[in-house]
């Protein structure tokens, strides 16, 4: 007998439970409900310099369509090599054109797919300059122990540095420190290691201290900024949706109030 | 293709043979006072040694770089003695490194120093040996394969460097890009061909350095168990 009453009392809980789990799923799919029956997901890499301000877009696109965005960034080269390998990217923002190119030639990426995105600007910075004046004169007159720019080798900024100094004819300077991309080159000068560096004028808008000197275009190839979608993602409704959102007045303000230039019309 | 660079590969076995050098000379007394102490704050030292082994590198680098920033306190005071400055340069890495690498050399000599036991001390004693003959001609000998295994760690895991080199360096070829900063720059660009070399001379000089170790160990305990027998 004993063995009946316990039978009975666990086919009792497994209906509770399935009772329990209907509830549930019926509450999951209201949930799911209000918030759009198409939310879709997308998965985003992004170069490191513009990290900040796609995570901003992002925001605004979430708030706007209900579909999740996923981000992972790092540098342009990392990316792309990850692509390479069947990295599970959507879109790629990267840092310059070359490497988007690269992944269409290749066949990673879907060649209508290319835009650029932003137009970036480099900043020569120092937290203790007192002008942009006495910036320049520390430039010129290499008054300083260590000068921070990004790799030359790996990262747009830092070849467009290389270019500026170049073209200021300053010679060979042996007092040069690489940051793996934009993002260290300021965290050099930012620690007080290096006594100024080549950064991203978009990683001054936020918190200017000291003095920095926005480099003028002509001293160096402009930083246009591409974006590719992979593989077959261009089918996602949710990447379509995006880069719709790319193009609208409201990305495009926040796209420039991080110190970056866009395309006039499309 | 462009032959091999070789100066990433010169300066990463200046850069371990320091580090192992100066860790012998660091850790052979921490390890020492670890394995003889009784003192109830020995967990916390040992909890600080093996720190390096948990923290991703990325921490030590990037709290590196703030302390001995010309801001940090680290870094101010060494100006002030008029001492040089440590970011971006070799011996910067070289003081990173010896951080780094320190529970490589320091376990492995501490296990060495208790597994000798106080017996063969205190018997050494009796007889009227000083305490530092008794460290030269018992402890050293004895302790012989933990100095191996210790030297070879500390040397093999500072080749592999990254994460902290990475964050003080500043990449500087010549001073401070070493091995691994140099293929991940190739990897960066997409020269493959290039890293592959150097990941390959680096996956076989590591393999072979530790191969040695396991060799020399093994040789070693074959020997001392003869003794016993």
């Amino acid at each position: 007998m004993p063995i009946v009453v316990n039978i009975t009392k666990t086919s009792a809980l497994r209906l509770m439970i399935r009772q329990l789990t209907c509830g549930l799923m019926i509450a999951v799919n209201m949930l799911i409900g209000t918030v759009g029956a198409h939310a879709g997901e997308i998965s985003l890499a992004v170069a490191s310099n513009f990290l900040a301000v796609e995570k901003e877009l992002a925001r605004a696109f979430e708030q706007k369509s209900g579909h999740d965005v996923i981000t992972s960034s790092g540098s342009t080269g990392k990316l792309t090599t990850q692509i390479m390998q069947g990295a599970p990217f959507d879109i790629f923002m990267a840092a310059d054109t070359v490497r988007p190119r690269k992944l269409i030639e290749l066949g990673y990426a879907v060649d209508e797919s290319f835009i650029i995105y932003a137009t970036g600007r480099l900043a020569l910075w120092s937290p203790t300059a007192e002008s942009p004046e006495a910036l320049k004169m520390m430039l010129l007159n290499k008054r300083y122990k260590h000068l921070a720019l990004a790799n030359p080798k790996t990262a747009p900024y830092g070849a467009a540095a290389i270019k500026v100094m170049d073209a200021l004819k300053l010679g060979s300077i042996d007092q040069l420190v690489f940051g793996e991309n934009i993002t260290q080159s300021y965290q050099f000068v930012k620690t007080g290691n290096a006594d100024l560096g080549f950064v991203a004028l978009s990683q001054l808008q936020k918190e200017p201290v000291g003095s920095y000197w926005p480099v003028p275009d002509r001293l160096h190839q402009p930083l246009t900024q591409a974006l590719v979608v992979i593989g077959d993602a261009s089918k996602k409704e949710a990447v379509a949706s995006f880069l719709e959102f790319l193009g609208s007045s409201e990305a495009r303000s926040i796209i420039t109030s991080y110190g970056y230039t866009v395309a006039s019309g499309e | 293709m462009s032959g091999i660079e070789m100066v990433p590969v010169w300066l990463t076995l200046k850069l371990a043979t320091v580090t192992t050098i100066l860790l012998l000379l660091v850790a052979t007394p921490l390890a020492w006072w670890l394995a003889q102490t009784k003192s109830r704050s020995k967990p916390i030292f040992e909890a600080m040694v093996a720190l390096p082994l948990v923290l991703p590198p990325t921490v030590l680098g990037f709290y590196l770089l703030v302390l001995l920033g010309p801001e940090g306190p680290i870094g101010s005071l060494i100006e002030a003695v008029g001492g040089p400055r440590l970011v971006f340069t070799f011996a910067g890495l070289v003081f990173a490194s010896v951080l780094y690498s320190l529970p490589f050399v320091v376990q492995p000599l501490q296990n060495a120093f208790e597994s000798i036991g106080r017996a063969p001390l205190e018997v050494a004693a009796t007889l009227g040996a000083s305490a530092r003959d008794r460290f030269f001609s018992i402890v050293l000998p004895l302790a012989r394969p933990g100095f191996i295994t210790a030297a070879t760690l500390g040397f093999a895991h500072t080749l592999g460097e990254f994460g902290v080199v990475l964050m003080i360096g500043g990449n500087i070829p010549g001073k401070t890009q070493v091995l691994s900063v140099a293929i991940y720059d190739h990897v960066e660009v997409m020269e493959y061909g290039q890293a592959h070399i150097l990941s390959a001379g680096l996956l076989i000089a590591s393999f072979t350095v530790l191969l040695l170790v396991y060799m020399l160990n093994r040789r070693s305990r074959a020997k001392r168990h003869g003794y016993l027998l």
